[in-house]
C-alpha cells in the first residue's frame, strides 16, 4: 500500500511535468460508405448510471438504454413507430378483439444457450403481476384475464374487454424463466449480470464509471457489426461535451446551444455527424381548472392567443424544435396536422379578456375585475432551464395584454408534494413524454383527477372521456384516428393546456460510424446495422 | 487512563444515538419519499403499484417502527439494503466507492502538506518581502477561484487544446488488457487534473497557518538564544523553529481525518470520479434513506473517533488532562 502510494505519487509528478504525445490527429473530412466490417466499439456518454438490469424493476432512462441492448420484447416499435414483431414472429387478434395469440420465433436462445420459449413469456407475465414484485409496470398486464401457453412457441392472452394499448405492453422485456423461476427477483443476480436474448451481453460493469457490452454472435437477427457498446457515466454535461471533443466519446445528445453555436467548426464536422429529429415529448403551460381565474374558457383562450409559440421555440430552443398544438408528436399517425389552433394574436386576447369581464386597468397597467388585478403564478420545477426560460417569455407576453405573471421555481420533491398533490397551484410549465401508443387515459380522463393522479389540472369533459374510452377499446386504426383527431380539436378549443413545443433530439455521432438512417423513431433503432469500415476502426 | 478511556467510549453511545435520531428525523421530514421520486409523473404507475412499493420498503409503517428496525439492524452492523431499484446492500455500495475517495484524498492531502509547509515557511522567513507577497497572492488565488470553473478551463487546455491529459474518469478504455505499469501510468495521468485542482484550492488555509505559526515561533526567546549561539539561520529555522511551528498544523492534520471519506459532489461530478460525494448526493436526491443514513453514521463514528484520538493525544502530551483535574471534558 505504502509503496504503491509512493509510486503513484512519483508517477503523478512525472505525468504532471511530462508532455506525453498521444494527441490524435483529425482524420480528413471526406468519408466514403466503406465496406461493413465486424469490430470496433462505440462509446456513449450518459449523465446517469443504470440502477438495475432487471427491466421490470427499473424506471430510469439509463437502465432502459442498456437493457434495450440486452433484452427483447415480443413486439417493438419500428423506425416509423409502428409495432412490428420481435421475439414473436407474428400475432393474431381475435375478431372480438379480446384474444391476442403470439406465435413465437423459433431458434432464439438466451445468452447462456438455453432456448427461448413460451415458458419465459408466461413467467415474465406472472412475475410482473405478482404483488410481491416491486414493479411500476404491472398496470397493463393486470388487464389480462387469462394467459396461457398452449405449446412451446405459442402464447395467448385474453382480455375482459378490448384494450388497444395491450399490444404495446408486450414490448416489455422478456426475462429468462430458467434462471428466475422460484427465486426472489429482487435478490436476483440478473440485476448486475443480466441474461437476455438481445444483440449485446454485459461483459463488465465498473460501478460509477462504465458498462461494457459485447456483441452476441448468435443474435437471432444476425451478429451486430459493432463489437462493443461502452456506456460511460459522466455526470456533468460540460465534461461530457469536452470528452466528445477530445475523442473520448462517440455519441452524446447535444444541447441546442452546442448544436447551433459550438459545433459548426470544420474540425468538429469532419469528426462528427450531427442528427436532428423530434423528441417524443412536449412542454406545456397548464392551468389549474379548479381555480376561479381559469374556469372561464375565454380567459384560457386569451392567454393562448397572447403567447407567441414560435418566439418560444426560437428563444428557448434556438429553433431546435417545433410548435406543439396537441399531445401528439408531429409526423406520427394520431397527430392531426391540419388542426386549427389559436395562433399568436394579442388583439384577440384583449377582446376575449374584455368579454370575460376584464375591462379596467389599474395604475400599473394590469387588468382589474371586481377590484382585483389579473395576476397569477407560474410554477415550474428546479433544474430545468428550458422551462424557466419558457416561463419568462410567457411572463413578458402576458404583461403586454395586461396580465401580471409571477414565476416560482420549486425543487422537484417539494413541487410534487406541496403543490401538485395538493392541487395548490395556479398555472405551471411542465412536460410530458409522448408514448408511441396514443392512449391518453391517465392524463386526460376525468376519473384521473384524484390526489397523486396525473390529471392534476382537473380537466373534465364528457366528450373527451367517451372518445378516450372508445379509442382504447378498438384495434381499428381508422377508428382510433377519428377519436384522437376529435380529442385534439376539443383540446385546442378548450385550452386546458396551452401546448408549447416539441423539442428536437440533437445527437452527435462520430463520423466513423456508417449505416445510420434517421427516421421518426430516431437513429438508435437500427444500431445493430451500424458499422465502421476496417481502416477507420479505433478500438 | 483506562477509566478516562472507558468514560469517553461510553459517552459516545448516547451521542451516537442522538445523532442518528436527529438525522433519521430530518431525512424523513424532507418532502418526497423514495417511492415518489421513482414513480412520480409516470403514467404507467398506478396508485396500487405505488402502495406496493411503499409496502416493500416498509414506508407504510410509523416512523418510530422504521427507526427501531433500522437501529436493530445497525447494532448487528448491517446498514440495510438500498432503496434504489437494484436493492443492493448499502455496505457493498459504500465499499466499492470508498477506496477511490480515500486514496484520492490521501494523495491530495500529502501534496497539500508537502507544498503548504514550505510555502508557509518561506513566507514567514521572507516576511513582507516579494516572495511572501507573491505566494500569498498565489494561494489566495487558489482559495478564491471556483474549482469547477478552473477544472473546466484546465480540461479544455490540457485535454483538448494540447491533448496531453485525459479529461475525466479514472481509466482509459481497454484498461484491463494492459500490464501493471501501464495501468499505473494511465491512472496517474487521469489523476493529474483532479489532484492538482483539489490541492491548489486548499493550499491557502494550511500555508497561512504555517506562516503565522512560524512567525510566532521565530519571535520566541529560545530562537534568539539559538541565534546567539551562532547557529546558522538554516539550522535555526529548520531544526529549532520548524518543529514547534508544526504543532498547530499537526492538529489540522488530525482534524482532516474524518474528511478523508467525504468527497465533493461538484468536483467528483466534473471529473466523473465515482466517489463518496456522488454516492451521497445521488442517495439524497433519490431519498434513498438507508444509503444516506449509512454514510452519515459512518461519518459520525469517524468524527467521534477522531475527536477521541485527538483528545487522547492531548492527554498524553498534557499532564493536567491526564490526571483528570483539568476538566477538559
Amino acid at each position: 500500500m505504502k509503496i504503491g502510494l509512493i509510486a503513484c505519487l512519483c508517477l503523478f509528478v512525472i505525468a504532471l511535468l511530462s508532455s506525453c504525445t498521444d494527441k490524435k490527429t483529425p482524420t480528413p473530412a471526406a468519408r466514403t460508405a466503406g465496406t461493413p466490417a465486424y469490430g470496433d466499439a462505440i462509446v456513449i456518454g450518459s449523465i446517469g448510471e443504470p440502477s438495475t438490469l432487471v427491466p421490470i424493476l427499473a424506471s430510469d432512462s439509463a437502465s432502459s438504454d442498456v437493457s434495450g441492448q440486452i433484452y427483447n420484447g415480443l413486439v417493438r416499435y419500428d423506425k416509423n413507430l409502428k409495432l412490428e414483431p420481435e421475439l414473436a414472429e407474428s400475432w393474431d387478434i381475435s375478431a372480438d378483439g379480446l384474444t391476442i395469440t403470439f406465435h413465437l420465433r423459433k431458434g432464439v436462445t438466451w445468452h447462456d444457450g438455453q432456448p427461448f420459449t413460451s415458458r419465459d413469456v408466461l413467467y415474465t407475465y406472472r412475475v410482473t403481476i405478482d404483488p410481491k414484485t416491486p414493479t411500476a409496470y404491472a398496470e397493463n398486464f393486470k388487464q389480462v384475464k387469462k394467459a396461457e401457453a398452449p405449446d412451446a412457441y405459442t402464447f395467448r392472452v385474453t382480455y375482459s374487454k378490448p384494450f388497444a394499448p395491450a399490444l404495446e405492453s408486450w414490448s416489455q422485456a422478456m426475462l429468462p424463466a430458467h434462471l428466475l423461476e422460484g427465486k426472489d427477483i429482487t435478490k436476483s443476480e440478473l440485476a448486475r449480470h443480466p441474461v437476455g436474448t438481445g444483440p449485446y451481453r454485459l461483459k463488465e460493469w465498473i460501478a460509477g464509471q462504465q458498462l461494457v457490452l459485447e456483441s452476441n454472435h448468435h443474435y437471432f437477427e444476425g451478429r451486430p457489426w459493432i463489437d462493443r457498446y461502452v456506456y460511460r457515466i459522466i455526470p456533468d454535461s460540460s465534461t461530457m461535451y469536452m470528452e466528445l471533443k477530445a475523442g473520448g466519446l462517440d455519441y452524446m445528445g447535444l444541447s441546442p446551444v452546442q448544436y447551433q453555436r459550438q459545433t459548426n467548426t470544420p474540425e468538429f464536422l469532419s469528426l462528427f455527424n450531427k442528427y436532428r429529429y423530434p423528441v417524443s415529448a412536449y412542454t406545456y403551460l397548464g392551468y389549474n381548472l379548479r381555480h376561479p381565474l381559469f374556469r372561464d374558457k375565454r380567459v384560457r383562450q386569451a392567454i393562448a392567443s397572447a403567447i407567441n409559440k414560435d418566439e418560444i421555440v426560437q428563444g428557448v430552443l434556438l429553433g431546435m424544435g417545433q410548435v406543439a398544438h396537441g399531445p401528439y408528436k408531429p409526423g406520427t399517425w394520431p397527430y392531426k396536422a391540419d388542426l386549427r389552433d389559436l395562433g399568436y394574436n394579442p388583439e384577440r386576447a384583449r377582446k376575449l379578456l374584455t368579454e370575460a369581464g376584464w375591462k379596467e386597468k389599474n395604475a400599473a397597467g394590469f387588468l382589474v375585475k371586481d377590484g382585483r388585478p389579473f395576476s397569477f403564478t407560474i410554477l415550474t420545477n428546479q433544474g430545468n432551464d428550458l422551462r424557466l426560460k419558457t416561463a419568462l417569455i410567457i411572463q413578458q407576453r402576458l404583461k403586454d395584454v395586461g396580465i401580471q405573471v409571477k414565476i416560482r421555481v420549486v425543487e422537484w420533491a417539494s413541487f410534487l408534494k406541496n403543490f401538485i398533490d395538493k392541487g395548490d397551484f395556479e398555472a405551471l410549465v411542465m412536460g410530458w413524454t409522448i408514448p408511441p401508443d396514443p392512449d391518453i387515459f391517465d392524463v386526460w380522463h376525468s376519473s384521473k383527477t384524484g390526489p397523486k393522479e396525473l390529471n392534476f389540472i382537473g380537466f373534465k369533459n364528457s366528450e373527451v372521456d367517451r372518445l378516450i374510452e372508445q379509442g382504447r377499446s378498438t384495434f381499428d386504426l381508422a377508428e382510433r384516428k377519428r377519436c384522437y383527431f376529435r380529442i385534439q380539436e376539443i383540446l385546442a378549443d378548450e385550452q386546458p393546456y396551452t401546448f408549447l413545443y416539441v423539442p428536437d433530439a440533437l445527437p452527435a455521432v462520430s463520423a466513423r460510424f456508417r449505416g445510420i438512417e434517421p427516421a421518426p423513431a430516431g437513429i438508435m433503432y437500427n444500431f445493430i446495422k451500424w458499422y465502421v469500415p476496417k481502416e477507420e476502426q479505433r478500438y | 487512563m483506562a477509566y478516562y478511556l472507558a468514560k469517553r467510549l461510553l459517552l459516545m453511545i448516547p451521542l451516537l444515538i442522538g445523532i442518528t435520531v436527529i438525522t433519521f428525523g430530518v431525512i424523513h421530514l424532507t418532502p418526497g419519499e423514495p417511492v415518489e421520486m421513482q414513480t412520480a409523473m409516470n403514467p404507467k404507475v398506478s396508485a396500487e403499484a405505488r402502495d406496493r412499493l411503499r409496502k416493500y420498503y416498509e414506508l407504510d409503517k410509523p416512523i418510530h417502527v422504521q427507526y427501531y428496525r433500522w437501529v436493530s439492524r445497525l447494532v448487528r452492523l448491517d446498514l440495510g439494503k438500498s432503496f434504489s431499484p437494484d436493492g443492493r446492500p448499502v455496505a457493498a455500495k459504500i465499499r466499492e466507492r470508498l477506496p477511490i475517495t480515500i486514496n484520492l484524498n490521501i494523495i491530495s492531502l500529502i501534496l497539500e502538506f508537502a507544498l503548504a509547509i514550505p510555502i508557509g515557511v518561506m513566507a514567514a522567513t521572507h516576511r513582507n518581502g516579494p516572495l511572501d507577497r507573491w505566494t500569498t497572492v498565489f494561494v489566495f488565488l487558489g482559495f478564491a477561484t471556483p474549482l469547477f470553473w478552473l477544472s473546466l478551463i484546465l480540461m479544455y487546455l490540457f485535454g483538448i487544446q494540447f491533448g496531453w491529459l485525459p479529461i475525466s474518469g479514472l481509466h482509459s478504455l481497454g484498461y484491463a488488457t494492459h500490464g501493471f505499469w501501464w495501468q499505473l501510468w494511465d491512472l496517474a495521468k487521469h489523476l493529474v487534473l483532479p489532484v492538482s485542482v483539489a490541492t491548489f484550492g486548499s493550499l491557502a488555509g494550511l500555508s497561512r497557518y504555517m506562516r503565522s505559526g512560524m512567525i510566532d515561533t521565530l519571535g520566541q526567546d529560545y530562537i534568539t538564544t539559538a541565534r546567539a549561539k551562532g547557529l546558522s539561520e538554516r539550522v535555526v529555522v529548520y531544526k529549532h523553529a520548524l518543529r514547534n511551528a508544526l504543532l498547530p498544523v499537526i492538529t489540522l492534520l488530525g482534524l482532516s481525518v474524518p474528511g478523508l471519506i467525504g468527497g465533493s459532489v461538484i468536483f467528483e461530478s466534473i471529473f466523473s470520479i465515482p466517489g463518496m460525494g456522488q454516492l451521497f448526493y445521488q442517495g439524497v436526491m433519490a431519498r434513498d434513506y438507508p444509503l444516506v443514513m449509512g454514510i452519515l453514521v459512518i461519518g459520525a463514528v469517524l468524527t467521534l473517533l477522531g475527536n477521541l484520538l485527538a483528545d487522547l493525544g492531548y492527554a498524553l502530551a498534557d499532564p493536567r488532562i491526564r490526571h483528570g483535574r483539568g476538566g477538559a471534558l
